[in-house]
């Protein structure tokens, strides 16, 4: 779709349709963003345990290799062979990786990304090959840097973007630590593809004001109300947020949702409650937990599910939404069964996600001829800090910050 | 056996594309698994599926959750359900897997291929009739369009 008109308001709490619409920014937010001073979550650190494993992921629309290399460090490299473009490596990972061959003329490659060896690089009988002036250490794919915290590791093409602790925070650092402190075990990978832009998403785990008004079964359950404890932490430069839930006894008595209509408010009971038999296991009696790193990554507690999320953007009007459920390498069978039971509330049949799942393409379809209009994101005010509440739209707010920043509108 | 699980099967795409949702926890028995997973997460011994439920009663609770709580565009499915095979089978209960395919019906009238696969099933006769003891679901893809309301 070509906008003609690109506006962009003076204020943080108004935010065009254009945006998720127009090819043009897609394409320089591929540059800006994410080959940008940004971090990227590429996989978890247990993908790469040995020497020789290896992950793909898509950092917007940049394919990569991370891979844990036999010296014992993590390398990232442009999955792209330097001779014609194709891709390096076609699984989504693997073991066992010496060096990394491409399939379409074999020009190989280390675990460092560098190239070792270019097929008939002498030609054949003396005929053909490359000219004597041809230098492997000039061709290579483009090598990312990588940053490991907390089981996860993070890529960036930049050399300007400060040390991941920094980038992140001392706030969404520690709430990343909370979650991620112990050995993780993958315990279920799945892909939602999702008909909307990836921004949208992006706004939507932001949102802590849509939580128990779109999702029923949030409100109905009390597993977070508005109502209760909690609050969102909003990192300096906007990009990064924690919201969480603080169980709240007393709850059941507030009729504010009921007072103003409000849909979320049923009086639907479940037959088996087990799937709510939730412990405290982080000791801190947050039931609720759900956090975002600019640009990619979400990381979600909620009660004892947990899982990372990994958005990659498929053009203007499509992402897909990967899903790494998660478990801790020490949990009990008992524990583990409680994740098993409580991972129907996330992912594409989640009880709560499933909704996140189609309310950006309402939001897509909705605006599809309103590209010079605005997007309203008033609740809390117009800035993107801090809130002890999480009837505010602060770190909605907060990723239109960090991303007019990048993109300098 | 083998007329009765055909008919075991029809009974339950029939069901689930009729829209009678109510109906569905009622092929199972009380103590039961119904798990929607894909080849690969089953491959890999990754237990977490897109649905779990280890009781009669957790269907029961995806189908209230989908009357009354939850919010998806209005879709309906046809399921076409292949021959089951019997893998294995003693008094008590068979061990079967059906291959099966899910067209998406939006709304609007667009149609989709939703999801391929095969259900691995552990059935047994309860009152007379046929139900499952266990249900997997192994979807041949691990990737979802939009959403999964309907169970498959």
């Amino acid at each position: 779709m070509i906008v003609e008109k690109k506006i962009w308001p003076e204020s943080l709490a108004r935010v065009p349709y254009w945006v998720y619409q127009d090819e043009a920014n897609y394409r320089d937010e591929q540059r800006r963003i994410f080959e940008g001073p940004v971090w990227s979550y590429a996989c978890l650190e247990q993908d790469l345990a040995r020497p020789g494993d290896f992950r793909t992921a898509q950092i917007g629309e940049l394919p990569v290799i991370v891979v844990r290399a036999d010296d014992g460090e993590i390398y990232a490299f442009e999955n792209r062979c330097a001779h014609r473009g194709a891709l390096i490596a076609l699984d989504e990972g693997g073991s066992g990786a010496k060096d990394f061959q491409c399939v379409y003329h074999a020009w190989r490659y280390s675990q460092q990304g560098d190239l070792l060896s270019v097929a008939f690089e002498q030609g054949s009988n003396g005929r053909g090959g490359m000219p004597k002036s041809f230098c492997k250490e000039e061709h290579a794919p483009r090598k990312l840097r990588v940053a490991v915290l907390a089981n996860l590791v993070f890529v960036s093409l930049s050399d300007d973007v400060p040390p991941i602790e920094e980038y992140l925070g001392d706030e969404v650092l520690g709430r990343i630590e909370r979650v991620m402190g112990k050995p993780v075990e993958v315990i279920g990978r799945y892909t939602q593809s999702l008909p909307n832009n990836w921004k949208l998403y992006a706004e939507n785990v932001r949102d802590t004001y849509h939580a128990s008004l779109l999702h029923a079964f949030f409100g109905t359950f009390r597993i977070t109300r508005l109502t209760q404890g909690g609050g969102v932490l909003v990192s300096p430069d906007g990009g990064h947020h924690a919201s969480y839930t603080i169980d709240a006894p007393g709850d059941e008595t507030s009729t504010a949702y009921k007072e103003q209509g409000i849909r979320s408010e049923t009086t639907y009971r479940l037959a088996d409650p087990s799937i709510l038999d939730a412990v405290d296991e982080f000791g801190d009696r947050i039931q609720l937990q759900i956090l975002t790193a600019f640009p990619n990554f979400v990381l979600q507690q909620i009660y004892n599910c947990l899982a990372v999320r990994q958005i990659v953007p498929r053009g203007t009007n499509a992402m897909d939404l990967h899903w790494t459920y998660l478990g801790f390498k020490d949990d009990t069978p008992e524990m583990r069964r409680r994740r098993l039971k409580q991972s129907n509330l996330v992912g594409p049949a989640g009880y709560v996600s499933m909704e996140d799942g189609c309310v950006g393409g309402f939001v897509q379809r909705g605006s599809a001829a309103a590209g010079g209009e605005l997007s309203v994101i008033s609740m809390g005010g117009d800035t993107a800090a801090t809130m002890d509440t999480r009837a505010t739209e602060a770190s909605v707010r907060g990723f239109w910050k960090i991303y007019r920043t990048l993109m300098k509108v | 056996m083998d007329q009765k699980l055909l008919q075991l099967n029809a009974e339950y795409a029939r069901a689930l594309d009729d829209d009678r949702l109510e109906a569905w926890p009622e092929f199972f028995v009380e103590d039961c698994l119904y798990k929607v997973t894909s080849a690969d997460n089953l491959k890999r011994g990754m237990q977490a599926g897109l649905i779990y439920a280890d009781s009669r009663n957790m269907l029961r609770d995806r189908v209230s959750a989908l009357r009354e709580a939850s919010i998806y565009e209005r879709q309906t499915y046809r399921h076409i359900v292949g021959l089951p095979v019997r893998l294995k089978s003693d008094d008590a209960e068979a061990h079967c897997e059906t291959p099966f395919l899910v067209v998406r019906i939006m709304r609007d009238g667009k149609m989709d291929l939703f999801a391929t696969g095969r259900y691995l099933d552990r059935v047994v006769e309860e009152g007379g009739s046929l139900k499952f003891r266990e249900r997997l679901v192994v979807c041949d893809s691990s990737r979802f369009d939009t959403l999964l309301a309907i169970p498959l």
